[in-house]
């Protein structure tokens, strides 16, 4: 990606964040948070879905990895999720059920 | 503050005293003595810049986010046709933008951009006010090619309405429909490739029939497509037959479909140069399209009246420092969606966050579903994961695809159902 930022402005963001320190630090942007943030709109944000999509928060990691595997193999019925399930592979869905896993 | 950026200005400070040279008065003189940080202004509230507002705050809350929007509150295109239908009320898809000022810090200005200087990095307003940037993301949606037929223009459309853009237009529409004699025609036009909603004309024609087969069930509703094929087209020409009867009936481009001329006053349609004639009792143009206005004035469009952009981080290829997303974008294999839309929002919020810290760009990853209604209880869907790969958005191969054709009625009943809770949840994950 090219950059256009002014290297001055660079450096005031941080002066300006270490005159106005937030309580809590904002989290380095991954990969994982990356494709689990494409499952958000039918779930809701951070899996806390407000309507008949079931909601996927507070899942454990290894819960999430086996259901979306049972999606992606046809052994877990669907309407949608094996359709889905079946675009991510094994690494991708390690990371992102691990990320989702993070979240409350 | 990430943790990343205080290394950062560890290594800053140590490595060339910059404190010295950088005192917080500096930085705040460039905008008015309040401390300066990085500034990033969004044009349009719609999918695309709704979602990448909220996600550039919840990727980095420090980054100052500023959205400009004329209207005071969205109102959804997605959901539109079941309004048509009688199975939503405009209500239903009217949405605000509260929650991203008070939850998530996003400043909202109502009015619109008439102006970007990418060289000057700054846009203008109606009102004359200017708006710094270091990066902006311009997501206007469409507009219309309205020279591509003669006798229409936007002062028809009260006429002769699209509902294309919700809202008024489908308030128009709706109220048409109300007005017109059982036994009458309702002739929707559905443009060419590539447009908003490859579904959508589709979804509508079985609302219409929905409320016409409860209302006025001697009426007609006939599609006259500028193509000679349609997304779904399987699943919903079954779904017609089972719900509606002959009630619906399409005429593909190559058969006469393809409208060039209509006369606003006798509400007909002609196509192969006259050749064909169409009269109708209610007439629903949708014209062809192209990105919205301010993308056009800003020299951010190609030939052919589209935004080309680096697929992997939206950046526009025309001018550095300006995302393009939504609708007006060119995204490879992405149709033109609201669930696109805020998948690219998500993936353009994270490239400037990253760009902004000097990271690298993480490779992205997009969905689409665009779920449709046939009836109240009958949903179909089609889905699709996208990678970028080879300098472009490609589908995951062996991934997504529509509903299944042989489904039974629980199954669709259940995508129903789908559909709704798809509306509460991208509403959500859009603007709350
Ligand atoms: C009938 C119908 C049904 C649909 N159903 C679905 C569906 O089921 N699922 C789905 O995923 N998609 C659906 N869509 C498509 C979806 O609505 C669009 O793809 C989506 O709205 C695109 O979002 P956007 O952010 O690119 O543009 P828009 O939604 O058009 O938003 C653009 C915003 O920018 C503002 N704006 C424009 N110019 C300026 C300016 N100069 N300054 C400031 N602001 C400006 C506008 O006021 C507007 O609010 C449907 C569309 C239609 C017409
Ligand atoms: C098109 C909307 C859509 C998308 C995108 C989507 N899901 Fe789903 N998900 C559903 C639906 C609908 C169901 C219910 C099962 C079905 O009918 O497919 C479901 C079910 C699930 C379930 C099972 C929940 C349970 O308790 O039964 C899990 C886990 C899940 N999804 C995880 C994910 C993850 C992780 C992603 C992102 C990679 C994702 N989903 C993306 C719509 C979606």
């Amino acid at each position: 990606m090219r950059r256009h930022l002014h290297k001055g402005g660079a450096i005031c963001i941080l002066l300006a964040g270490i005159a106005t320190l937030p309580l809590v630090a904002n989290a380095e942007v991954s990969r994982g948070q990356i494709l689990a943030s494409t499952c958000f709109a039918c779930h809701g944000t951070d899996g806390k879905s407000p309507g008949t999509i079931p909601a996927i928060a507070g899942y454990p990691p290894e819960v999430l990895e086996r259901q979306l595997k049972g999606f992606r193999d046809g052994s877990r019925a669907a309407t949608v999720m094996d359709r889905h399930a079946k675009g991510y592979t094994d690494e991708e869905i390690k990371l992102l059920s691990e990320y989702l896993g993070t979240l409350k | 503050m990430t943790q990343i950026s205080r290394r950062n200005f560890i290594k800053t400070v140590g490595a060339g005293g910059a404190l010295g040279l950088f005192g917080l008065a500096g930085c705040g003189s460039d905008n008015g003595g309040s401390a300066a940080r990085a500034k990033v202004v969004i044009i349009g509230g719609g999918p695309g810049g709704a979602t990448c507002a909220k996600y550039l705050k919840r990727f980095d809350s420090d980054i100052e986010v500023t959205l400009v929007e004329p209207n005071a509150s969205y109102t959804t295109c997605f959901g539109s046709n079941w309004v048509l239908g009688g199975l939503a009320n405009m209500d239903d898809i009217v949405q605000g933008y509260d929650a991203l000022k008070t939850t998530y810090g996003v400043t909202i200005v109502q009015d619109s951009v008439t102006e970007i200087d990418p060289a000057a990095r700054k846009v203008t307003l109606t009102n004359g006010d200017t708006l710094p940037y270091d990066r902006l993301v311009v997501s206007p949606g469409i507009d219309f090619r309205w020279e591509t037929v003669e006798g229409l223009d936007a002062s028809t459309a009260s006429a002769i309405p699209h509902a294309w853009k919700a809202g008024e237009q489908t308030r128009i529409l709706r109220r048409q429909l109300e007005a017109m004699d059982d036994g009458g025609v309702f002739v929707m036009c559905a443009p060419g490739n590539p447009f908003r909603c490859p579904p959508g004309p589709y979804e509508r024609a079985g609302m219409v029939a929905h409320y016409l087969k409860q209302h006025k069930p001697r009426s007609k509703v006939l599609i006259l497509d500028a193509k000679d094929g349609f997304s779904k087209q399987g699943l919903f020409q079954a779904g017609w037959k089972e719900l509606y009867g002959d009630m619906i009936e399409w005429v593909p481009g190559s058969q006469g479909g393809m409208v060039d001329r209509v006369d606003v006053n006798t509400r007909t349609a002609y196509s192969d140069g006259g050749l064909n004639e169409f009269k109708a009792d209610v007439l629903n143009f949708i014209p062809r399209q192209k990105a919205g206005a301010i993308a056009h004035v800003a020299g951010l469009t190609n030939d052919d009246g589209w935004c080309p952009v680096d697929q992997q981080t939206f950046e526009s290829t025309i001018h550095p420092g300006i995302h393009v997303i939504g609708d007006a974008s060119v995204a490879g294999a992405m149709p033109k969606s609201g669930h696109s839309a805020n998948s690219q929002g998500k993936i353009a919020a994270a490239a400037i966050v990253l760009g902004l810290q000097e990271r690298p760009m993480i490779t992205p990853s997009h969905v689409n579903t665009c779920y449709s209604l046939v009836g109240p209880d009958y949903g179909i869907s089609v889905a699709a994961v996208y990678h970028y790969d080879e300098g472009g958005i490609k589908g995951v191969a062996g991934a997504g695809g529509v509903s299944p054709a042989d489904a039974g009625p629980q199954f669709r009943q259940q995508e129903a159902d789908y559909a709704r809770g798809w509306y509460a949840s991208i509403t959500q994950d859009i603007w709350r």
